[in-house]
């Protein structure tokens, strides 16, 4: 019988009972009394010096309380990168401000430069139209290579386009030359990882709020994180005091990374409720959230792949463009380096491996980090150049990466791009996906297929991933400016239920299910007596939110840490109340027992003792039962897993159907089976979406071509392929209590290389000498691919 | 949206005086409109509701014909115009339950969106465009993108199909839309076939000459087999050029005719 309770269990969502009925209360489901508006004037031109904004038309429409230009928050900061990143010279990046509205210049289309503040909505819209602006435009830069040689900038200040010049490890970059020049074989790709936008379901929306009474502020968000906007706003942009600021983010969503940042619009509507002393809230169009949402990926990337003649790997060398869009988000120079760069090794034992990475400045929307941010990149790199490389030498594509995998007895491994991995076995996966997708039968169904007049092709992929972001000490070394610990309060209460206040904030992972699994396990409880609390910065502990695929790993630690001490507190209780000492008691299906006797309390009345303590030791132990850990992890976690899908392509038109998809994963120990293969089939169909159908297109004047439904294709229903997901391969992380590895972004990690190695596999089946296909593959590219 | 008066007539002189107001605008199913006022990219001064019209709604056949009222939503026709398997198919292949549950023929006809499903069926039939004042041949009726031979405040009232003997609708979708990326509508008659495209030119829907000459001759798809379009005037976008849009027209025409044979 499967486990219905704890550790290993599949409980339904408990959050899908209000999602699914409607119930859910989102950013802008809250309506506080005597609420405004807001609404963006925001650039439709990419590059110009702001010559003048009149805004007294506007200022004079009905139901106008306010407008605000870029002029209003000349006083306040901007809104910082959070790392800071070194070029190779020793350098420091280019970091020009991003302030609140756009001030002397606008930089992408959508770049707001004015608010206005009304009564209702359409007032608001109505009055943004009616402001005047006049912009000198100047020639868009949109192409990377075009932008580094160019002499118009984004940031007309810092007098460059590039951002950094990023070595990694600058070391190691001689030597890699050195092995790649003497190499008996090279393999070069050149590929472009395409730009996305996020499309989460939900768009942005901000409501600010001010109480003048006790100068407070309020900010319900649609964010990731409310502690880290929190300290966004208060410490560099705003500067209220944090212990005057709430940060609530509600339901949210989706968010798949762009709403880890903090945007202006908060900024905006805090300012603006201040002024008015009144709420006033903002809410994203889609036409908005295309324009304005951090985008993903946007790398232009030259990789090459060193070996000998048998396949055995000597060198990676990459140089990749990396853009950063036109203002630096949060994340955005993380993203393309370190979680990119120390990836570039893989799964494999390869000896010299060097990366470059210039960013990019650009007047598109800023480029931050989406679901994966940077391992995509790396894992869409290395697995598409190894597949051309084993076409090169006529090797098997999956012998080619188990000659080359680290092996079970080489943990831990240090890679030559300063990663230690812990623990994994890829072997064993591969061993499981050769079974699943029967890559043995394949060449049987390739002939059933040309028999139907399709090319059939296979791909494999065997991917990486570092997750559980972040070991605070690792991550300070290299730059980044916060610490990536998170937080949990285990509070139980007089009757025996429990409250647990966690840093992570759940818009889509399901954390209401899977903490209290854990919590319910630890204590041997019903887990329905235990709830999860997460998103208001004023009841929740200080922890760093929700990306990275650090919810389990790293706050489901501290859940762990606080629960242990509410057992070794709760033990204590038992002890008076049972007349016995403290070593004896053990903790046992929610009993706390002497040891080897029948005298026991209940978990429940440990608790009611603690906050009715009479006859109770208080010299010894304070009243009441409620424990706070932080955790910081040792080292990142190690997802890894063989990924594989057959797909056929109709020869006359260029569409590609995927027929199955095998993703078999290591996530170490697994707490909820099916919100795991949730996650992965998720993650597959954002891969799937980004290998198949997406990509955000600006032409060369800075005009978002595709910031609509009608012509940006996110997958549908049926756009996704039979999957199946096995993750009966974990091999227990190391360093976390749990054991367990981050499972959200894995799947748009590993499906891209995997669907165009496929693709390229039928179409080299059928003779066309077809090396490469950029993303997305969608028809009309892979038909010009074989009629080139 | 901007501001805007509304109307919903239930008789289509109603409708006519209704839409004698300078920058009144007709709303069929909305599919298009609405989307566009939301876009704040038009600001009719009235907006006239064709829904609540019955003598515009419904589907009849009669004698070789099959008559579908101008308010008459996609869904309706894909159930009951099994009279015209062709048209019922295209009809139930549009958009989807939420599109088609709301619009309409007549709304997609006036609108004449290059990419849209509804015109290749039209002109592929030889439709009659029926409406308040007139009766227009399908031939004369497109004139190009977003443009047709309706005046000011004219409405279709009805759309009447000559059932041909044999017929298909081949389309492939644009991904993101999944509008035709190249529609072709095939329909054999006595007096011979026609074959009308969509999606693919910068002029909208159009009959494939080459094709009806050599279908009219020899109904098979080894006919139109060697055939190739030109890719003079095509559209060329995001997600096909000119080029790739010419070979679909050959390919979905080859489709088309087989699923008709």
């Amino acid at each position: 019988m499967p486990k219905d309770n704890g550790i290993g269990a599949s409980p339904k969502r408990r959050e899908d009972v209000r999602f699914l009925t409607g119930r859910g209360k989102y950013t802008d489901d809250i309506q506080l009394a005597n609420t405004s508006y807001a609404c963006f004037a925001r650039s439709d031109v990419a590059n110009g010096v702001i010559k003048s904004i009149d805004t007294s038309a506007a200022e004079a429409m009905p139901g106008v309380l306010a407008v605000f230009t870029g002029e209003d928050f000349v006083e306040v900061g901007g809104n910082p990168a959070g790392w800071a990143i070194s070029s190779r010279d020793g350098t420091p990046m280019h970091e020009p401000k991003r302030p609140v509205l756009a001030h002397g210049k606008v930089r992408h289309v959508g770049d707001a430069y004015a608010a206005v503040v009304a009564e209702t909505p359409e007032q608001a819209r109505d009055a943004a139209e009616a402001i005047e602006i006049d912009i000198e435009e100047q020639p868009a830069v949109i192409d990377m290579a075009a932008a580094l040689s160019g002499s118009t900038f984004v940031h007309d200040e810092i007098g460059t386009n590039q951002c950094f010049d990023w070595g990694w490890i600058e070391d190691n970059r001689e030597a890699t030359d050195e092995a790649i020049k003497n190499a008996p074989h090279v393999t070069t790709l050149e590929l472009i990882n395409n730009r996305v936008v996020p499309n989460a379901m939900e768009p942005r929306a901000s409501i600010g709020d001010y109480d003048p009474g006790t100068d407070e502020y309020k900010l319900y968000t649609t964010s990731q994180n409310p502690h880290l906007t929190r300290l966004l706003i208060s410490a560099f942009v705003l500067g209220i005091p944090e212990n005057k600021l709430t940060v609530v983010a509600p339901d949210v969503g989706g968010g798949f990374g762009s709403k880890i940042y903090h945007y202006g619009e908060e900024a905006l509507v805090l300012a603006a409720a201040k002024k008015l002393a009144r709420p006033v809230k903002w809410t994203a169009s889609r036409s908005e959230a295309f324009l304005t949402d951090a985008h993903g990926r946007d790398h232009v990337t030259k990789i090459e792949l060193a070996c000998d003649k048998e396949g055995n790997f000597i060198a990676f060398r990459t140089e990749t463009l990396a853009n950063v869009g036109a203002y630096l988000s949060n994340f955005s120079t993380a993203t393309p380096t370190f979680l990119h760069g120390t990836l570039m090794a893989g799964t494999y034992t390869v000896p010299n491996v060097y990366v470059n990475v210039k960013t990019v400045f650009t007047n598109t929307a800023p480029v931050d980090a989406y679901r994966g941010a940077g391992r995509p990149e790396a894992t869409y790199s290395i697995e598409r150049v190894i597949d051309k490389c084993a076409d090169e030498l006529g090797i098997d594509k999956i012998e080619i990466r188990r000659k080359n995998f680290i092996q079970p007895d080489q943990y831990p491994y240090t890679t030559p791009v300063g990663l230690s991995y812990d623990i994994g076995n890829y072997d064993a996966l591969m061993d499981t996906l050769e079974r699943r997708l029967d890559v043995a039968g394949f060449e049987a169904r390739r002939a059933e297929s040309a028999a139907n007049g399709k090319l059939r092709g296979i791909g494999i992929n065997s991917y990486i991933e570092a997750c559980g972001i972040a070991p605070s000490n690792l991550v300070g070394q290299l730059g980044s400016r916060v610490g990536l610990y998170d937080a949990a309060t285990v509070r139980v209460n007089a009757t025996g239920n429990i409250s647990v206040m966690v840093g992570a904030h759940s818009h889509g992972q399901g954390h209401e299910t899977v903490f209290p699994q854990v919590v319910a396990e630890m204590l041997g409880i019903d887990e329905a007596s235990i709830d999860i609390v997460h998103g208001d910065s004023s009841k929740i502990p200080f922890g760093m939110g929700t990306y990275g695929s650090r919810s389990l790993a790293v706050c489901g630690s501290a859940v762990v840490r606080a629960t242990e001490k509410i057992i070794n507190k709760g033990k204590k209780i038992a002890a008076h109340m049972l007349e016995a000492s403290d070593a004896d008691i053990e903790l046992v299906d929610g009993q706390f027992t002497v040891a080897g006797t029948d005298k026991s309390v209940g978990f429940g009345d440990v608790a009611l003792k603690a906050y009715i303590p009479h006859e109770f030791p208080l010299e010894d132990i304070e009243p009441g039962l409620e424990e706070t850990a932080f955790y910081d992890p040792a080292n990142f976690t190690y997802p890894s897993g063989a990924y594989g899908c057959e797909v056929e392509v109709d020869p006359e038109t260029g569409k590609v159907d995927i027929l199955k998809f095998v993703a078999c994963d290591d996530f170490g120990n697994v707490v909820n089976p099916m919100i795991v293969e949730g996650q992965v089939q998720g993650g597959l169909g954002q891969g799937i979406g980004q290998a198949m159908l997406e990509v955000g297109t600006y032409d060369a004047d800075g005009q978002l071509t595709n910031g609509s439904y009608m012509d940006y294709a996110m997958p549908r229903a049926d756009d996704m392929p039979q999957m199946v997901v096995d993750h009966s391969n974990g091999t227990a992380c190391t360093h976390n209590p749990l054991g367990v590895k981050g499972c959200g972004e894995a799947g748009a990690i590993g499906s891209p290389p995997t669907v165009v190695n496929a693709v390229v596999n039928a179409l080299r089946s059928a003779g066309h000498d077809v090396t490469h296909i950029d993303m997305p593959l969608t028809p009309s590219r892979v038909w010009a691919a074989m009629n080139g | 949206m901007y501001e805007f008066d509304f109307e919903r007539p239930s008789t289509i002189a109603e409708a006519v005086a209704a839409l004698a107001t300078e920058d009144a605008q007709a709303l069929g199913g909305g599919q298009t409109l609405i989307p566009t006022l939301k876009q704040r990219l038009a600001s009719p001064s009235k907006l006239v509701s064709l829904s609540g019209i019955a003598e515009m709604k419904g589907i009849s056949a009669d004698g070789g014909t099959v008559t579908i009222g101008g308010g008459t939503s996609h869904a309706a026709v894909a159930a009951g115009a099994g009279a015209y398997p062709a048209l019922a198919a295209l009809a139930g292949n549009i958009g989807d339950p939420a599109v088609r549950s709301r619009g309409t023929i007549g709304g997609s006809l006036a609108n004449n969106d290059p990419s849209a499903c509804y015109p290749s069926a039209a002109l592929a039939s030889g439709a009659t465009i029926v409406t308040n004042t007139r009766e227009i041949a399908a031939d004369d009726y497109f004139e190009g993108m977003f443009t047709t031979a309706l005046e000011e405040g004219e409405i279709i009232t009805a759309v009447r199909f000559p059932v041909p003997d044999a017929a298909a609708y081949a389309k492939f979708e644009q991904p993101a839309s999944r509008f035709a990326l190249v529609g072709v509508f095939v329909a054999k008659y006595a007096d011979g076939v026609r074959v009308a495209v969509t999606g693919a030119s910068e002029d909208g829907v159009f009959r494939w000459t080459e094709a009806e000459e050599a279908l009219s001759a020899n109904f098979s798809v080894d006919a139109v087999a060697g055939l190739s379009a030109s890719a003079d005037g095509l559209i060329s976008d995001l997600h096909g050029d000119a080029a790739y849009r010419a070979h679909l027209i050959g390919v979905m025409t080859k489709r088309a005719v087989a699923a008709a044979s």
